[in-house]
């Protein structure tokens, strides 16, 4: 049985706190392992590490609101040979998420996998969560003082990511450990586990009343963005202009597909030889068009990228992120991935029973299409 | 401004049924539209969105895919995926803006000749309505 439970927080010592209850996981041996950001040494942002010394930890720093990467890949990296050591993995909604998912796609396993979930308070840009953190070392704590509220307000003159300002999920739910902020008092930290887990952790007592409404309230404001970033969209692809302008400065480059934890294909079919064109080719095709937009066949990728991964979409937003002609991304995945998914009830990550919309079907389903 | 618009189809047929009853149709001097180019498949599970969305990046009026009727499928469930896939390109097609009844998925059997024609010259009746693809007179893709 799910119990909740309290870390003390020393005034504004919050990722003490945090760190101390990490350590006390791997000096314990509830895991022997422990994925979790650290600090980078240049001191300006935080990457994930695999984690076996305790000490490390003093580093640790899951509260940094920057995700330069989607650890559900990491994960998938570790579990795809099932380890054979217990793994804790410290993982932001979206990363869980897109974990189940890779589950669901073969590319992950849970054994031996310690999941623990963590509130996330939005993220900024690595690029402007370098510059803010050298401007302002109370960046973190800025964002975990709103969470009590569940009013979270960017640093002044920022904005978090698109993909942040738009997530209605930021709690990672049904994980062996959850490790909540929102809808908590500063003085302590949520720990949400087993009972039996529970136990073994040195916590303290207590409640939590006003965390579904915190959430909520986050919630309701995300969704209110989401809705009117989505609206905007679907306004701009009214027709063939519309369409061809989402992508127009799309250069092939596939940092979309390395950064999204579900594009797992080792080669991308847009990367093999298929793609690679004759000259005569594209001669031919500049004489029928007048003139053809090099390199060629990004509408083709895009489209083709929507269909082969949209069902599973987890909007995190690292496709964005690492666009480097800025395309819209998570917006047009996102709301494209909307519709998608309701066409089968589908929620990615939200149970590792709902079945891939891509890898089932049922015979009575969708009756008309085929008939005359 | 449609005057002698001859709309270009690109068909994925099924090796079992739909191709077998596009050869029936010709076996059988049955007279329909010639706007079709037909490509043969084994089933129209293999058919990747990519290989329909191409055709239709490059100018193609419309896509046919063609296959087993539920349940008759020569590798059981192909028709199955194929119909969630369709349904789903579909769905991005008219999300992105574009036309997405230019995508036709019939289930036509190795004995359906006639259904073959009559599909292709219904296809070609639509097309001519609507008018050529308006990606052909957009720049790059």
């Amino acid at each position: 049985m799910k119990v909740r439970k309290f870390l003390e927080v020393r005034e504004g010592e919050t990722l003490v706190a945090l760190q101390s209850f990490l350590q006390r996981l791997l000096e314990k041996e509830i895991v022997e392992a422990l994925l979790v950001p650290l600090e980078a040494p240049s001191g300006d942002t935080v990457m994930p590490a695999l984690v076996k010394d305790p000490l490390r930890l003093k580093k640790a720093n899951p509260l940094a609101p920057v995700m330069p990467v989607n650890a559900a890949r990491l994960v998938s990296s570790l579990t795809i040979g099932k380890p054979r050591e217990k793994i804790g993995a410290l993982l932001r909604s979206c990363e869980r998420r897109a974990l189940i998912e890779l589950v669901k796609l073969q590319q992950a396993h849970l054994d031996n996998l310690v999941i623990i979930g963590l509130d996330c308070l939005g993220t900024y840009e690595v690029t402007d969560y370098a510059k803010l953190i050298s401007e302002d070392g109370s960046l973190t704590m800025e964002l975990v003082r709103g969470a009590e509220e569940g009013v979270l307000s960017p640093h002044p003159g920022y904005q978090f990511r698109a993909a942040c300002r738009i997530c209605e999920y930021p709690i990672p739910k049904n994980n062996a450990l959850t490790i909540g902020l929102l809808g908590v008092d500063g003085k302590r930290i949520l720990i949400e586990a087993e009972e039996e887990l529970a136990e073994k952790l040195e916590l303290t007592e207590g409640e939590a009343p006003s965390r579904e409404e915190a959430i909520d309230r986050l919630a309701r404001a995300r969704i209110e963005e989401r809705d009117r970033l989505f609206s905007q969209f679907r306004e701009r692809v009214v027709d063939m202009p519309g369409l061809l302008a989402q992508f127009s400065t799309c250069i092939r480059c596939h940092n979309c597909t390395v950064a999204c934890p579900i594009c797992y294909c080792k080669e991308c079919l847009f990367r093999t030889s298929t793609f690679e064109h004759e000259s005569d080719r594209y001669l031919r095709w500049a004489e029928r068009k007048g003139a053809i937009q090099m390199p060629t066949d990004t509408l083709l990728f895009q489209l083709t990228r929507l269909n082969h991964m949209v069902t599973s979409c987890v909007g995190c937003g690292m496709c964005e992120s690492a666009c480097p002609s800025d395309i819209p991304l998570t917006t047009i995945f996102r709301a494209v991935g909307q519709e998608v998914q309701a066409m089968f009830d589908y929620l990615p990550g939200r149970s590792l029973e709902d079945e891939l919309p891509l890898a089932t079907f049922k015979e009575d389903e969708l009756a008309d299409l085929g008939e005359r | 401004m449609n005057e002698g618009f001859e709309p270009r189809i690109v068909a994925f047929l099924c090796n079992w049924c739909a191709y077998t009853g596009a050869d029936l149709a010709g076996t059988s001097r049955i007279q329909y539209p010639p706007n079709v180019r037909i490509i043969r498949l084994m089933c129209s599970g293999a058919v990747d969105p990519v290989y329909v969305i191409k055709p239709l990046l490059d100018g193609a009026d419309g896509v046919l895919i063609g296959g087993c009727h539920p349940g008759d499928c020569h590798y059981q469930e192909g028709n199955y995926k194929a119909r969630r896939r369709v349904a789903i390109l579909k769905n991005i097609l008219r999300q992105m803006g574009f036309d997405e009844e230019r995508v036709w998925l019939r289930w036509i059997s190795a004995s359906e000749g006639q259904v073959f024609a009559e599909t292709v010259t219904e296809m070609v009746e639509a097309l001519k309505e609507k008018g050529p693809n308006p990606l052909k007179e957009l720049w790059g893709t």
